[in-house]
């Protein structure tokens, strides 16, 4: 690892120092550059495929400051379109969900098919004859969609290397998630859709960030210990994992209840027996020790340079964009096997809403904080770095980080320095 | 009873909200009670058993919630936020042996750090009799919005 020094980043491996400058946070001129050198570049998270199950399923949603419609063609081909008309740009369609064989522009009329491709134009007689046959009519398609284990990534540079090569380490990450169950994972009905008054990069770090939960969280520590008297949860010793490509793990065994198999009284004792019999399952298929990895680890994957899925106390799969340098749009959903027992599913979403979400009992306490780091950045002039050196000695000795460590969001900060770089979009004015 | 006990009762709920009277308010609340705010742009079938929502509260966790709201170390509400909680179009829908059902629509201010937060929407209530009053069997918060912002989160009660 080589030191940098650069206006946003200094890095100083024998001093154990890693700093980031507050600018980063506040400067609409980075905003910029991470538009360019982020979010044209890099794969982003658009779906899971069990939202768009069946033919003619469709979401639209925003991704990379695009509006793009995802959605299942009538042949059970998966598409991504820009969400506007060829014709004059007006948004095509204009529901969050649904089931369509065609969808019309209610501008002029013209009308697509689930395969993006023109259906037909109002007196088409007044265009020349061939008019279309170029695919100008047509709805735009993403440049690239890709998938892998069922989530699926679009890419806004043509020439981006494959998804596959993009996840790097992340993919054995996923898989921990997808093979939870047999019949598959699906997203659960309802998302979590808010916003938070801090720059987009606050929940990167806050996502995978082990070393705050005793302290932000203790109210929501507290309310386990109630609800789980005399239950004891051994916590063991966590991990933080540089995947490749920016992407980073914290893997660590936390004292909350995990619907797959870790029980606490509080899920009751019906559910004890699903998940003995579950993990029976899992040891048959994967063997003992994957199967303890899958059911009881806890995992916080951050895979570059957005999208987080956090397989704890229930799976949430979250992505956030920033709206400005102060503030972002979140979406977080709940991930769940196909076909689990009702009670199972009520339980994990008891555990999910526990913790995670707008309502919860943590979620609402980080979004605090990171409002507060916000807040803190106006003084940026004089107070101006922010320290993420902590466990820098024992991954300077070639010693895997502790989950508490920040190896993790320096794994982050690297690749956002590296790609910034390369694309000449740092000449931000940082005044020393 | 008619509307104007129902009513006197919906404000002075209001009123302990506002106070920041959590205890008395949970008071309000039977046993068994349930307190639901259902995500937003949720059809009003949507059941916390199947569906992702802000808050499914039975009693225990209700009473939780009260409990964490009252320590330093919630962050989200310390120092505390000012609310004014405002009640409006109350009917009684109907009667049977699960209690009364009563409709309203309700504002919600919350004022902190130099911002305000709105929350509107509609809320039901199954209100049971309770000596010369009433107790609140359930109550849920259906937001109008589409998507919860730019609020960021529900870390008061609604």
């Amino acid at each position: 690892m080589k030191n940098i020094e650069s206006p946003l980043l200094r890095s100083d491996e024998e001093a154990g120092k890693f700093l980031v400058n507050r600018r980063a946070f506040t400067d609409a001129g980075v905003l910029d550059a991470e538009t360019r050198a982020l979010f044209d570049t890099c794969w982003l998270y658009v779906g899971h495929g069990s939202e768009i199950r069946k033919p003619g399923s469709f979401v639209t949603r925003a991704v990379g400051g695009r509006n793009l419609i995802f959605n299942k063609d009538a042949k059970g081909q998966v598409g991504s379109f820009l969400n506007s008309c060829p014709h004059r740009g007006a948004t095509v369609c204009r529901e969050r969900s649904g089931n369509a064989k065609n969808f019309t522009c209610g501008y002029h009329g013209w009308v697509f098919g689930a395969d993006g491709k023109n259906r037909n134009i109002p007196g088409i007689e007044a265009y020349a004859p061939d008019f279309g046959s170029d695919g100008c009519s047509d709805l735009v398609s993403v440049p690239r969609l890709e998938s892998y284990r069922d989530f699926w990534f679009v890419c806004f540079d043509r020439n981006a290397q494959s998804l596959s090569d993009y996840l790097a380490g992340a993919k054995e990450y996923l898989d921990l998630v997808a093979d939870q169950s047999e019949a598959g994972m699906e997203i659960v009905g309802g998302a979590h859709d808010y916003s938070i008054g801090a720059n987009w990069k606050l929940l990167v770090e806050n996502s995978i960030d082990g070393y705050h939960a005793p302290v932000t969280h203790s109210t929501y520590l507290d309310y386990l210990r109630n609800a789980n008297e005399g239950h004891k949860v051994g916590i063991g010793v966590g991990a933080a994992k540089d995947l490749g490509n920016g992407h980073a793990v914290i893997e660590f065994r936390a004292p909350w209840g995990r619907p797959i198999s870790r029980w606490v009284p509080s899920m009751g004792e019906e559910a004890r027996v699903q998940m003995e019999a579950q993990y029976a399952r899992l040891e048959e298929m994967y063997g003992k020790e994957r199967a303890e990895r899958i059911a009881g680890m806890d995992r916080n994957l951050l895979i570059f340079p957005n999208l987080c899925v956090l397989d704890i106390l229930a799976i949430t799969v979250r992505t956030f964009y920033p709206r400005a340098p102060d503030r972002m749009d979140v979406t977080g959903w709940a991930m769940a096997p196909i076909g689990e027992s009702s009670g199972m599913r009520r339980n994990r979403l008891n555990n999910f809403l526990e913790f995670l979400g707008p309502g919860g009992f943590a979620t609402p306490d980080d979004v605090e904080m990171l409002e507060q780091c916000q807040k803190g950045y106006a003084n940026a002039k004089e107070a101006g770095w922010n320290d993420i050196s902590r466990g820098m000695r024992r991954e300077l000795a070639g010693k895997p980080g502790g989950q508490q460590d920040e190896l993790q969001m320096r794994t982050f900060w690297r690749r956002w320095h590296e790609l910034l770089a390369a694309r000449n979009a740092l000449s931000v004015r940082v005044e020393a | 009873m008619n509307r104007a006990q129902i009513e006197d009762f919906l404000y002075a709920e209001a009123e302990l909200l506002d106070t920041w009277q959590l205890e008395a308010w949970l008071a309000l609340f039977t046993e068994d009670a349930t307190y639901h705010v259902p995500s937003s742009g949720m059809g009003a079938n949507a059941s916390p058993d199947e569906h992702l929502f802000y808050i499914a509260d039975d009693r225990m966790r209700l009473n939780e919630r009260v409990a964490r709201l009252a320590k330093k170390t919630a962050y989200a509400e310390w120092p505390r936020s000012s609310t004014r909680h405002l009640v409006h179009n109350v009917r009684i829908v109907g009667e049977d042996d699960a209690g009364i059902e009563v409709r309203a629509a309700f504002v919600v201010h919350r004022f902190k750090d130099g911002n305000c937060s709105t929350y509107i929407g509609g809320a039901t209530y199954r209100l049971v009799r309770h000596s010369d009053s009433f107790q609140i069997r359930s109550k849920l918060c259906a937001l109008d919005s589409e998507v919860l912002r730019p609020q960021g989160r529900i870390s008061i009660l609604l």
